[in-house]
């Protein structure tokens, strides 16, 4: 730990993808025009498939290594050095990241040659791969970064990406409007986690351990214990709580859950590998990252687990109530990455994780398989049109019928493995109401998933005849991909078995490194251990998601049940609030969103017209200042001066009546004014 | 001297030839009537001049007036007949009332 | 090279004279002498940047000869850690105006004449170290703008120019008064601001206050902050493209330089106690208000030059915060700036020359038609959002790194306005770009190689200073940091209780 291994190959576990979309972006339409799409595929698809090569190569050697050892260190050049602040570009390879990597390279590279299948008549397919390049080598880096920065550069590089593929068919204006919603959303996400992160750097500093490199970060993380920090919160719990709701932006989180579902704009195996695969596991997988810090935060970590199964349970309802294929499979996704949540809340850290790699292989293969149920049915999503397909896309139905009974939780299928693990450690660390939530949440799970099966693969084919007729399964380069991920979706569990069947963890075992902290042990502990009650819960859990099978069964493909008056509850207020999504959409279109749109107005209105208007008027004021001068100048000063003269102009013209001209005049006059001058003279004399 | 003519005698006469004078000069018309009433009303003060100066001592203060009245009285008669003159030939009358075109 | 400095501020003038003496019926050499004389600037630039000490924080380059000397002035040149950054901004931005200027087909003898004063003048204002010297390369640059706009401007240029003109020159006014102040009361008489700056400490607490407030309305004008700022939506909308790209990218920079170099140098104890209110909080309004109000803009270009508004406040705010990363994050932010709005407006630019107007709603789906043209506004817009990976984020994050501390609450709302800027970059990129094809706009041309190449250098600048940062932050550190200290050491001096 004091001096990791360095190595100087997994930075081309990065950099291949990003040279991926560097080719793709910058060549990729002269390539295409010039040589056809095969060209692009091949530089799409061949560095992924390298990268996940290179990450086997780097996996075996990790293996070759002791356990408390596993760690790899790759430095490529300074970062950002100011002041006390200290980053470097480097990547840090650990059990964790190791595993985020194999996946994303391995189901990605799955998916990028589904891609070429998928995605073979659109003409910009290669700006198509260059974006899921890039997406590949930001996720790499968001999982690889060696400190929280870089970590931070692939969180929204990946964010990025996502807007991108959203709205990759960008000519339809709601597309556009969906990637815009994720990213803002995101966005606000991001913002809780980059002040986390100012006050985690500023925190440690006055602990005198300023750094943002992850594993000192775990190192000093115990000095920050009972520091103070904002709002009357520890600091501890200030930054794990701002980080947390990071994550529920990524991961799709109450409240921030709102532009997944929207996201399914998007093509579908974006779909399968940003939105269900790899990036909205993202805030689940900073949480398991940061382990050490989010253990000594017990108020936060009530947070994780209390939000987890909240949106796990209510995104279930809802996607019960969807007939989009895509949108029952988005809302799946929220509630699938409520689980996660649930157990990392909990502090079941490899349960989160091993549920977030199963749900990789068995929503991966579900989002492809409906993906290729689009394909065949030329573009149509609403089951309400499908029916009967099973017969006509064999493979589809098998891989997509497969997956559908793991994330059900029927053994022994990866799935089960996985949540029936989460739905215990709530109960184990003391969360009988989580636990509640979460096992009927699991019977909802059952119930639209079979519900789904039946619509789509089951009765009779319900679109029109011309759609009959063009049925047909996907080509081998989408089926592939569908027949591996759905072989992984029923043996991929068998890594961590449950406790009360046997001992047997080698998953748990290979990460064990990472979850080492003290704070992480010690939560780890509180678990009560009781083998009998947690076989019992199982087959409680496994009772309910029969149940819901067999609702769904009644309903969908017997049709032997009419469950209407669930819609006539309350007058049918309740199905439609569920149907609504609980309007949380509009409440933030008329909360948030318009508050906003109204202060920008009125800022604008203010800008325009109190403070640009006191610039006008102060030059008005100044031109009228100077005319008033001018006035001033011209009637006061100059006045005077005509002032004189037109007194004497004046006086002379009163004057001027004085001379008669009649000589009399002036002798009676001049008579007049003698005598007048003598009496006063005797006047003055007397 | 008894009986004899006094300084009384010499003002009353030089009062009366002044009222003429001035009766002249306010009642004529014609402006060369009211010159002769200047006249007259010059040699009136020019009389009182005198009757002092031979009454007052010996001194020749009112002779020395009296010569300069005189010769005050030709400047001025040649300036009156003049201007006079310049009536008449401009608006061939020389009644003084017919004067007013310097009326302001 | 024994004077480049002097080299790289006067060669632009010896292109003036040749395009003033050019031979009439020459006119279209003109534009290739006015390249011909911003290249060697730019040559010289990166020759500087090669031959820069970034371990001292001493003047380097000085030229130092005596010009009044009967009243202490001298012709003094140099830079450091706090200028270079914004020489080779400078030099860029107007070697890339000089293209952008090509469109310009009235009057061109003297449009590039008074680009080069311009160029000129700002180059001087960004190496003078002489108080009055910078004062005159101040006043030099005002008046060519003046009639850049004025002349060559859009429908209500007369209006802009002389509101730009007016306000810019009140500030110069002020900066006037605060100038003879620190002259005639300082420790000697003297412009040199390298002996200024060492006599800080001279100045009466009251003296500094007065004189800091003058200098900072001054300063303030050109930046630009809230409440001064609504000259600048309204020279950028009237002002040619290559006008614009220079004003908001080297122009605006002159007030943050300026507050730095002369407010924080000289008058550090003056910085210390106004830094919170009329940096941090002033500089908090503007990146709040700012991007409110470009999200209300119905003009592509007032849209950017509030975004301008609302980036200028993380210089602010990073210089108010007193710390190593603050103090750098704000210059780094002063060059992104430069570089990603120089980007902005010359795209702004490119759908004007062919559209003939700016108004976002009017637009629509150009994507389709111009891929490459909405491939790099794309580029900027994000850029402009501050994206990992590119050139903002890193002076963002050290910015508001840097201001936590001591600032929190504000810190949060520059953070948060990241949402509004996504909001309106992203609201703003859609309606132009995104979307069905507007019919009127189908026979557009995509983005020609001349536009291609003012863009593309821009574009790998702030895609490695995203990643490489340390290519202009190791300029920088070293004269900051210690102008940094000298501010934060900074308490009123002995000589306040004195009358």
């Amino acid at each position: 730990m004091e001096h990791p291994l360095t190595v100087d190959f997994v930075r081309w576990i990065v950099l291949l993808p990003l040279a991926g979309a560097a080719i793709n972006f910058l060549a990729g339409a002269r390539l295409q025009r010039d040589f056809g799409k095969r060209v692009i595929s091949l530089v799409g698809c061949g560095t992924v498939l390298a990268a996940f090569a290179l990450a086997v190569y780097a996996w075996a050697a990790m293996l070759a290594l002791p356990p408390a050892d596993r760690f790899m260190l790759d430095y490529l050049w300074r970062w950002i050095y100011v002041g006390k602040l200290r980053l470097d570009i480097a990547f840090w390879l650990d059990p964790l990241s190791m595993l985020m990597v194999l996946i994303i390279t391995g189901v990605g590279g799955l998916i990028h040659i589904y891609s070429t299948g998928y995605m073979h008549e659109d003409e910009s397919y290669w700006r198509f791969f260059g974006w899921l390049n890039l997406f590949t080598f930001s996720m790499l880096v968001l999982v690889l970064a060696d400190n929280l920065w870089l970590m931070f550069v692939g969180w929204e590089g990946v964010g990025l990406c996502s807007f991108a593929l959203i709205g990759f068919w960008y000519k339809e204006l709601s597309n556009t409007a969906a990637g815009n919603k994720a990213f803002i959303v995101n966005r606000v996400g991001d913002w809780a986690f980059v002040v986390a992160l100012y006050s985690l750097f500023t925190g440690l500093g006055a602990a005198g351990h300023p750094t943002l490199v992850i594993r000192d970060v775990a190192h000093w993380a115990p000095a920050l214990a009972g520091m103070p920090g904002y709002f009357g919160m520890s600091l501890v719990t200030f930054v794990t709580l701002l980080l947390f709701a990071g994550a529920t932006g990524k991961s799709a989180q109450i409240p921030l859950h709102v532009w997944l579902p929207d996201a399914m704009a998007g093509p579908t195996p974006v779909s399968a590998l940003i939105h269900a695969a790899t990036m909205v596991t993202a805030g689940v997988y900073m949480v398991a990252r940061l382990n050490f810090l989010f253990s000594m935060a017990p108020a936060t970590m009530l947070a994780i687990s209390t939000v987890g199964t909240l949106t796990a349970f209510f995104a279930a309802t809802i996607g019960a109530t969807q007939n989009d294929i895509k949108k029952v499979l988005a809302y799946s996704t929220v509630s699938q990455l409520g689980y996660m949540f649930a157990a990392v809340g909990v502090g079941a850290y490899v349960d989160g994780v091993f549920h977030l790699m199963t749900h990789a292989f068995f929503k991966g293969c579900l989002f492809l398989g409906a993906g290729s149920v689009i394909h065949a049915m030329g573009g149509v999503q609403d089951m309400r049109l499908m029916g009967g397909l099973r017969k006509r896309l064999p493979i589809t139905f098998w891989t997509f019928l497969a997956a559908t009974l793991a994330i059900c939780g029927v053994p022994p299928f990866a799935g089960f493995m996985s949540k029936d693990a989460i739905i215990w450690d709530s109960f184990a660390h003391g969360q009988p109401a989580l636990w509640a939530l979460l096992w009927v949440g699991a019977g909802i799970t059952a119930f639209y998933m079979f519900r789904q099966v039946y619509m789509t693969f089951f009765g009779e084919f319900r679109g029109t005849h011309d759609q009959a007729h063009h049925l047909h399964e996907s080509p081998p380069s989408m089926t592939l991909a569908l027949v591996v991920l759905g072989g992984l979706s029923v043996v991929g569990g068998f890594v961590e078995l449950p406790g009360f069947i046997g001992r047997f963890d080698p998953f748990g075992n290979f990460l064990v490194p990472v979850f080492n902290s003290p704070a992480t042990r010690r939560v780890a502990q509180s678990a009560i251990e009781n083998r009998g009650l947690e076989a019992g819960f199982g087959v409680l859990s496994l009772a309910l998601v029969a149940a819901g099978w067999f609702l769904a069964d009644l309903i969908y493909r017997q049709g032997s049940a009419s469950f209407e008056w669930v819609g006539e509850i309350w007058g049918g207020a309740l199905y439609r609030t569920v149907l609504n999504k609980y309007y949380v959409d509009e409440a933030y279109a008329a909360g948030p969103v318009a508050a906003v749109l109204e202060t920008s107005r009125a800022s604008a209105w203010f800008d325009f017209h109190i403070i640009d208007w006191i610039v006008n008027f102060a030059a008005t004021l100044a031109v009228f200042s100077s005319w008033l001068s001018g006035r001033l100048d011209r009637y006061v000063v100059d006045g005077l001066v005509n002032l004189v003269s037109n007194l004497t102009l004046e006086a002379g013209g009163r004057m001027r009546r004085l001379q008669t001209g009649s000589i009399n005049g002036y002798l009676y006059g001049i008579l007049a004014a003698v005598t007048l001058a003598l009496l006063v003279r005797a006047v003055l004399r007397a | 001297m008894g009986g004899g003519i006094t300084l009384e005698h010499f003002l009353v006469l030089g009062l009366i030839l002044f009222l003429l004078g001035a009766y002249c000069v306010l009642t004529r018309r014609n402006a060369i009537g009211i010159l002769l009433g200047i006249e007259l009303m010059l040699n009136a003060a020019n009389i009182n001049y005198l009757a002092f100066a031979f009454f007052g001592g010996a001194r020749y203060d009112g002779q020395i007036f009296a010569i300069f009245v005189i010769m005050l009285a030709a400047a001025e008669a040649v300036i009156g007949l003049a201007v006079i003159l310049a009536i008449y030939q401009n608006l061939r009358t020389i009644d003084v009332d017919a004067t007013e075109t310097l009326s302001g | 090279m024994t004077h480049p400095l002097t080299l790289i501020t006067f060669i632009p003038l010896i292109g003036m004279v040749l395009i003033l003496i050019c031979p009439k019926g020459q006119e279209k050499f003109i534009r290739w002498i006015a390249v011909l004389f911003t290249l060697p600037q730019l040559l010289i630039a990166g020759w500087l940047y090669a031959n820069f000490n970034t371990s001292t924080t001493s003047v380097q380059f000085a030229e130092h000869y005596a010009w009044i000397p009967a009243y202490h002035i001298f012709y003094f040149l140099g830079v450091d850690g706090i200028s270079i950054s914004m020489v080779l901004l400078t030099a860029i931005i107007c070697f890339i105006s000089v293209f952008a200027s090509f469109t310009i087909e009235r009057g061109e003898r003297g449009y590039y004449a008074l680009l080069l004063l311009l160029d000129t003048g700002m180059m001087g204002v960004f190496v003078a170290l002489d108080f009055f010297l910078f004062y005159v390369f101040w006043e030099v640059m005002l008046l060519p703008m003046y009639f850049l706009i004025g002349v060559w401007g859009g429908p209500r240029r007369e209006y802009a120019a002389i509101k730009f003109f007016l306000y810019t020159l009140l500030g110069s006014v002020l900066i006037l008064l605060a100038m003879l102040g620190l002259y005639y009361y300082g420790a000697t008489p003297t412009f040199d601001m390298v002996e200024l700056a060492a006599n800080a400490s001279h100045y009466s607490m009251t003296f500094q206050r007065v004189a800091w407030i003058a200098l900072f309305i001054g300063f303030a004008i050109k930046i630009p902050a809230f409440p001064f700022h609504t000259w600048l939506p309204d020279a950028h909308v009237e002002a040619p493209t290559a006008i614009s790209v220079i004003l908001a990218g080297v122009l605006l920079k002159m007030g943050t330089y300026g507050i730095l170099r002369i407010n924080f140098s000289i008058l550090p104890a003056a910085s210390h106690e106004f830094a919170f209110w009329l940096l941090g909080v002033v500089g908090t309004i503007n990146i709040v208000y700012g991007a409110l109000c470009a999200m209300a803009q119905t003009d592509y270009k007032k849209l950017i030059a509030y975004s301008s508004v609302s980036h200028m406040g993380y210089v602010m705010l990073g210089m108010a915060a007193l710390t190593e990363a603050g103090i750098n994050g704000a210059v780094l932010q002063m060059f992104n700036h430069g570089t990603i709005t120089a980007m902005l407006f010359l795209l702004v630019g490119v759908i004007y020359d062919r559209a003939h107007h700016r108004e976002i709603a009017g637009f629509g789906g150009l994507a389709s038609q111009m891929p490459m043209y909405a491939a790099l506004t794309g580029f900027a817009f994000f850029a402009a959002m501050g994206l990992p990976g590119l050139s903002a984020f890193i002076s963002e994050v050290l910015v508001l790194i840097g201001a936590w501390r001591r600032y929190p609450m504000m810190t949060i709302l520059g953070a948060g306005t990241a949402i509004l800027t996504a909001g309106y970059m992203l609201w703003t990129f859609q309606r132009i770009y995104l979307g069905p094809l507007n019919e009127k706009y189908k026979g557009l041309a995509d983005l020609t190689p001349r536009e291609f190449f003012m863009l593309v250098p821009l574009a790998i600048i702030v895609l490695i200073l995203g990643v490489y940062p340390h290519a202009i932050l190791g300029l920088l550190g070293a004269s900051l940091n210690h102008v940094n200290q000298a501010v934060l050491m900074a308490h009123a001096p002995a000589a306040a209780i004195l009358p």
